[in-house]
């Protein structure tokens, strides 16, 4: 619970989360099974990722497919009516075409067309949440009721590369409101912070089938420079400290590296418990921060605090306080938690997750 | 065969919201959408209806042998779902295999690719079935 | 309505025919025709054939002014007809409605599919056309796919067995192994076909009729005028058609074909026959499960009980009723636009005596049964000794 007074942005907190939804792929990989063909030794890469295994879409899966059934889910939470939406913003790194926004997609799968706006972000694993304060801004200056804000993606790893073990599929959508009294909000957004940079530690051109990265430069001039300065922002901000905040959710390309950021900004690593999924379905990237906080709403108390820091590689992080009001507990159970996700599960081996993720060249 | 960019686009109503019609007339609920009803023919009124998703199965079979298009999914499970709301579709169960299935097992609807037009083409969205635990 | 006969029948070899064409196969069937009416083509006043998709499979269309063409026959009238796998079925009825109706007194209606010059995936994708295209095709759906459902009910509510249907498949082979004219002449056991892939759970390659070049033509003239050409002449006594859903999922039962009982019923009322009547019967196999529901449907067995029936030898040569003697569309081949016209063929040739190894005894009535799709068309003929 929290300690201190929050103070809060200049005007008051009007923005919350009417409705939250998650999905994630039934098929998974064992960081054995990948280990194997490589000749490395998985217990070394389990305990060095801290990841077990990883979420890998099924042959018609894609990013689009994902982000609509994260988005179902969520107006099955909100019970609004689709038509009310007024913006839909799709973050990820793989939409299914480079032009085409998978927003429209997503916008008529949810019957939200055709008065409202859409359009598609890229800021690697964070554009999710920038969908989120895009659909803030918005609404709170009054311009549309609901927007829906997504982070979704099937990413690929290169194969023989480290990021093999953990890049992975899963989506998760918000549908964001006025909060207040009567508004639906079960959760309300009382305040975000951006740090942003040019930082070259990660990115992919577009005629490349996979990304590059910086290697060990991917640590502390990109990942926790960005994390702890955001969080530190939003700490200054709205006057609250770590203290304040029941839950943390960190972006998590691995299961380590979050936890050494909590270490660093003096979080007690129980907090990110909840919120912690990379190590059993890897790092969906864009999904990843958004699919750590719907773990965190599937479970949160009335009045409880939850802190995300979400990070993009190129590079940036977003900071959200939240706080969860007492809705949320006739909406959660209005659709299927991220635990009945990560618990639905069937193992693929090498051959058939090639199949899977279109890696042999004539496919 | 790949299906044309306007067959696709006109069919999205019904193809991503299981949108079909209803003859007001008779009572009897149309997926696919009918304009005519086969048992009032111009004296059925034809308004709009949304179907849940829900349904169970009425037949199946897994292809192993699969259409143009189809090979990557090869082998997969095809049904004759019947909705709760009466009408009959064919559709394909993803996550499964034949020998998970039994005729009158329940199913919902899931949101998939349906067909792509190869590295440069178009993609078709559209329902699809799952089984229901 | 004058009466009608069939006065000369022709076929090609089915099979893969690689050194003949579309035009070349219709043609060679055509001669036959006339040979055997001992006709001269000028005499002919119509044609009308029957082909199902000459324009995916061989990017022709404006199929029947070709086969006019190249039969020497111009200017006839030429009419093409097509009901998908009742494309020449169909063509007979309207044959049959030409010459009966006094419009034309020398018809000649032919049935050609080529099959083998577009590769497999081109053919799968031009059968498809057969079915809902939107609703079907689109989901993923195969002929094999469509069958298959129709075979896992008629196991679920009547208890047919995969080794029952297999019996099917083995009768038809050892009817086509008596059959020059047969794609396949080799027999098969059960084993064979419980071995062989799946195509489309239950259903194996050896459930499913094969990809076919051929062609058959009839000659068909009033009946009044028919011993000046053939001493045999074959009467057509019924012609009747029916239609059904599109798409199989819109059928109220998977187990039956509505538009073979509507089609089969009028066919009997109009030859004032009964099925104890019938002695042979050219019907659709398509799959072997379509055989199973036609010996039902039309009336030869109880519903369900045609899987055992088939097991039982019922439908063998000379059992208790000759079914697909040719072979069916399993052995002999299915060349999609010819088979409803080969069924003619083999038909006439029964009830004149001329069937050698494959003859039923003391042939005089026979009935050809034609299906489009998974049911959406049937047509029936029913044909008698004159």
């Amino acid at each position: 619970m929290r300690a201190g007074r929050r103070s809060r942005d200049n005007g008051d907190i009007v923005v919350g989360i009417v409705g939250y939804g998650a999905y994630v792929p039934k098929y998974r990989i064992k960081v054995e099974e990948i280990a194997k063909v490589w000749g490395e030794e998985p217990d070394r890469i389990k305990k060095g990722l801290g990841v077990h295994e990883k979420t890998v879409p099924d042959i018609d899966e894609d990013s689009a497919t994902l982000a609509v059934e994260a988005a179902r889910n969520a107006l099955l939470r909100a019970g609004i009516d689709p038509t009310e939406i007024g913006a839909v913003f799709v973050g990820s790194e793989s939409h299914p075409y480079a032009v085409k926004p998978t927003a429209t997609i997503v916008a008529e799968a949810i019957g939200a067309t055709p008065n409202m706006t859409a359009a598609d972000l890229e800021f690697a694993c964070k554009a999710g949440t920038v969908s989120i304060q895009c659909c803030m801004g918005m609404v709170a200056s009054g311009m549309i009721k609901y927007g829906v804000g997504i982070g979704t993606d099937t990413s690929q790893g290169r194969p023989g590369d480290a990021l093999e073990y953990t890049a992975s599929a899963g989506a998760a959508a918000y549908i964001i409101g006025k909060n207040g009294n009567g508004s639906g909000a079960l959760a309300d957004i009382e305040a975000t912070f951006s740090y942003t940079t040019d930082t070259p530690d990660f990115w992919r051109k577009p005629l490349a089938e996979f990304p590059t990265h910086g290697g060990r430069f991917t640590g502390a001039p990109a990942y926790f420079k960005h994390i702890i300065n955001a969080t530190q922002g939003l700490f200054e901000k709205t006057g609250t400290t770590a203290a304040d905040y029941d839950y943390v959710v960190f972006h998590q390309p691995n299961g380590k590296f979050p936890l050494e950021a909590a270490k660093k900004l003096g979080i007690p690593v129980e907090k990110l418990k909840q919120g912690l999924l990379t190590p059993m379905i890897g790092n969906t990237y864009s999904g990843a921060s958004v699919l750590g906080l719907a773990a965190v709403l599937d479970v949160a108390k009335a009045n409880e605090q939850i802190l995300v820091t979400s990070f993009g590689s190129g590079a940036g992080s977003d900071s959200f306080a939240i706080r969860v009001t007492d809705v949320i507990e006739e909406k959660r159970n209005k659709a299927r938690s991220v635990q009945s996700y990560i618990d639905n599960k069937e193992y693929l081996d090498y051959g058939m997750y090639v199949k899977h993720r279109r890696k042999l060249k004539s496919l | 065969m790949q299906e044309s960019l306007a067959i696709t686009w006109r069919r999205i109503p019904e193809r991503y919201g299981l949108l079909g019609t209803k003859c007001e007339t008779c009572k009897t609920n149309y997926f696919p959408p009918r304009t005519v009803c086969p048992n009032c023919r111009r004296r059925g009124k034809i308004v709009k209806y949304k179907f849940s998703g829900k349904g169970k199965v009425y037949s199946f079979t897994e292809i192993t042998a699969p259409p143009e298009g189809f090979e990557l999914e090869a082998p997969y499970v095809l049904a004759i779902i019947e909705l709760v709301e009466g009408p009959k579709i064919t559709s394909q169960i993803v996550e499964c295999k034949d020998s998970h299935v039994d005729i009158g097992a329940p199913v919902e609807m899931v949101f998939r690719k349906i067909q792509e037009d190869g590295p440069e083409g178009l993609i078709h969205y559209g329902f699809k079935f799952r089984l229901v635990k | 309505m004058r009466r009608v006969a069939i006065v000369g029948v022709g076929m090609t070899k089915f099979g893969e025919e690689w050194g003949r064409g579309f035009r070349d196969l219709i043609v060679e069937a055509g001669a036959r025709a006339l040979q055997d009416a001992n006709m001269s083509g000028a005499e002919l006043d119509a044609l009308y054939c029957g082909t199902m998709a000459p324009g995916k499979l061989v990017g022709q269309e404006h199929s029947a002014a070709l086969i006019a063409d190249f039969m020497g026959l111009n200017p006839i009238p030429a009419t093409r007809v097509e009901a998908a796998c009742a494309s020449g079925g169909l063509a007979l009825r309207q044959a049959y409605m030409a010459v009966g109706s006094g419009m034309h007194d020398a018809v000649v209606v032919g049935g050609v599919e080529k099959m083998t010059d577009a590769s497999g995936a081109q053919v799968s994708s031009a059968l498809g056309g057969a079915g809902d295209q939107e609703w079907e095709l689109f989901s993923g759906a195969t002929f094999p796919g469509l069958y298959a459902f129709m075979a896992r009910r008629h196991m679920l509510e009547y208890g047919t067995t995969e080794e029952q249907l297999a019996a099917v498949a083995v009768k038809n082979h050892a009817n086509g192994s008596k059959n020059k004219y047969a794609q396949y002449q080799n027999e098969i056991t059960i084993d064979t076909v419980m071995k062989s892939k799946v195509v489309a759970s239950p259903l194996k390659v050896f459930d499913c009729a094969p990809v076919t070049d051929g062609a058959a033509v009839v000659i068909l003239v009033p009946l009044e005028k028919a011993k000046k050409y053939n001493e045999n002449p074959i009467e057509i006594v019924a012609s009747a058609q029916a239609s059904d859903t599109i798409a199989l999922h819109d059928r109220k039962s998977l187990t039956k074909m509505r538009a073979t009982e509507v089609a089969s019923r009028k066919a009997y009322e109009m030859a004032k026959v009964t099925t104890k009547d019938i002695d042979i019967v050219e019907l659709h196999d398509c799959f072997t499960i379509a055989e199973v529901i036609a010996t039902e449907d039309l009336g030869f067995f109880n519903k369900g009980e045609g899987g055992k029936a088939a097991a039982d030898g019922r439908t063998a040569l000379n059992a208790e009723i000759s079914v697909n003697t040719s072979g069916g569309l399993k052995a002999c081949g299915h060349p999609v636009g010819a088979t409803g016209i080969k069924q003619a063929v083999e038909v006439t040739w029964q009830l004149r005596g001329q069937a050698d190894k494959r003859q039923v005894k003391d042939a005089e009535i026979g009935l050809t049964h034609n299906v489009g799709g998974s049911g959406a068309t049937c047509v029936v003929h029913i044909l008698k000794r004159a």
